[in-house]
């Protein structure tokens, strides 16, 4: 699986229990056929990994549990980079703390 | 092409219920037309939720109650009730006047998203006047009662020239009312503004200061709070890319039902725009005549037809290229390429003028009285 995203110097801390922000939205849109984060002013799209990360920020989760679930549901390893490189985005832009 | 389905076409995405034209405020430079005060006949309950419904089916999923004064309505509760459970992204657009903190716990339950309050300067003499009501320390208290129960809480002002000195208490007041997201909106002129663009159009150096003062401060406050910046387009080289092309994403419902591709459109004379009373929004938004009209590129006239620039900036805005040339198939004068381009300089050596001369001329207010007289 392949996610894209700007590269940002925030710090993530792999032990934190992540949330999804309680002042967004995380949707299925059907006629688009795609998850969007809604937000004052704006719809973020979102591909199907970065919704499988985001699901799972559901102050259950650290990244580190993320990662392990991850790599068993899509029976691949060496996703680090990229799963840590979204949730640095998120948490960038709002979206998870 | 009226009657024609385009394949090509792109459901709506965002839609602005503009609930009423009646508001206990007077701004002058409104977006509403001058001769709002001559529109009858607003939508019922019905109706509105029926146009909820079919616009929600079509993909519009960012929902904006607005007007006038959206609160003046009595069933704004059972509206945003049944955009919740249709699943819009709802925003109450309010000048915050007749805000109750038992209205905002009613909306919170009622499914509301967000609430946008307008403050029209961080001065209590100078809101009080623009606003054309004393309104200043309700409006404060109603972003707070926002805060407190929860809401994203977007503050709204609208920046021209009587204010833009303010703007770095303009921002100062966002931080200290803890705003998570602030519009700095300069004045676009359509409607009222456009009325009264001679006393409001700043100076290129004012907006120059301004927006320099804003990104400054937009750095300090990453992560806190986001400031939308809009900008005017009357320095600018080149036109906005208007509503992100006509008929793509933007769809308004006007109070009477009238269906807009952007809130301004029915400035535009010749352009008929269809009723939600006569037609689904589906066939709104597909044949009607008016949201057509502008699609793709082959209405356009050059400078715009032979453009690289066209497919990024779509012309312009036609209520602009209206506005400032008298037909709105023109290049918007806002690009520097447009052969009417001194029609912009014109403007802003009125406006210029106005504030330089020791008399400075009125401002004429959005009020039923001045509407109904300049109609």
């Amino acid at each position: 699986m392949k996610i894209q995203h700007e590269s940002v110097n925030m710090a993530l801390d792999p032990t934190k229990i992540l949330n999804f922000s309680p002042a967004l939205r995380l949707q299925w849109e059907e006629t688009q056929k795609k998850h969007v984060i809604l937000y004052p002013e704006g719809i973020v799209e979102l591909n199907v990994p970065s919704t499988e990360i985001l699901k799972l920020c559901d102050g259950e989760h650290n990244a580190e549990q993320i990662l392990v679930e991850l790599e068993a549901k899509f029976n691949q390893t060496g996703l680090k980079n990229d799963i840590y490189g979204f949730l640095e985005v998120a948490i960038e832009n709002g979206w998870i703390s | 092409m009226a009657g024609s389905v385009n394949q090509t076409i792109t459901p709506p995405r965002w839609l602005l219920a503009e609930l009423t034209y009646s508001c206990p405020l007077q701004c002058p430079y409104c977006a509403n037309p001058i001769d709002f005060a001559s529109i009858k006949n607003e939508l019922g309950t019905e109706d509105w939720l029926r146009v909820l419904t079919e616009a929600r089916a079509m993909g519009a999923v960012q929902l904006g109650f607005s007007g006038g004064e959206p609160l003046t309505r009595q069933d704004l509760p059972v509206l945003v009730k049944h955009a919740r459970q249709l699943g819009y992204f709802s925003n109450l657009i309010t000048s915050g006047y007749g805000m109750t903190e038992a209205k905002i716990v009613e909306l919170k339950e009622a499914g509301l998203d967000h609430i946008q309050v307008s403050i029209q300067s961080p001065e209590k003499t100078l809101n009080d006047e623009l606003a054309g009501t004393e309104s200043f320390e309700h409006k404060k208290e109603v972003a707070r009662l926002v805060k407190k129960h929860g809401y994203p809480m977007v503050l709204c002002v609208v920046v021209h020239r009587k204010n833009i000195h303010q703007i770095r208490e303009i921002l100062e007041m966002a931080t200290e009312l803890g705003a998570d997201y602030l519009e700095v909106a300069n004045t676009q002129y359509y409607g009222w503004a456009h009325l009264n663009r001679d006393q409001l159009l700043p100076t290129k150096e004012q907006f120059e200061e301004a927006e320099a003062i804003t990104q400054a401060y937009k750095e300090t406050v990453k992560g806190k709070m986001k400031i939308y910046y809009v900008v005017p387009d009357f320095y600018e080289d080149r036109p906005k890319a208007c509503m992100n092309g006509w008929g793509t994403t933007f769809l308004t419902i006007a109070p009477d039902g009238a269906a807009l591709p952007c809130h301004s459109a029915r400035e535009l004379p010749g352009l008929v725009c269809p009723n939600v009373k006569d037609m689904s929004i589906y066939d709104i938004w597909h044949h009607s005549e008016a949201f057509n009209h502008f699609r793709g590129y082959e209405w356009m006239k050059e400078p715009c037809r032979s453009c690289p620039e066209k497919t990024k900036d779509f012309g312009g805005c036609h209520c602009q290229a209206y506005l400032l040339t008298g037909d709105m198939h023109n290049t918007d004068p806002a690009c520097s390429l447009s052969p009417d381009r001194e029609r912009v300089y014109e403007a802003i050596f009125k406006a210029r003028n106005d504030s330089e001369s020791g008399n400075v001329k009125p401002l004429v207010f959005r009020n039923p009285k001045n509407s109904k007289m300049l109609a």
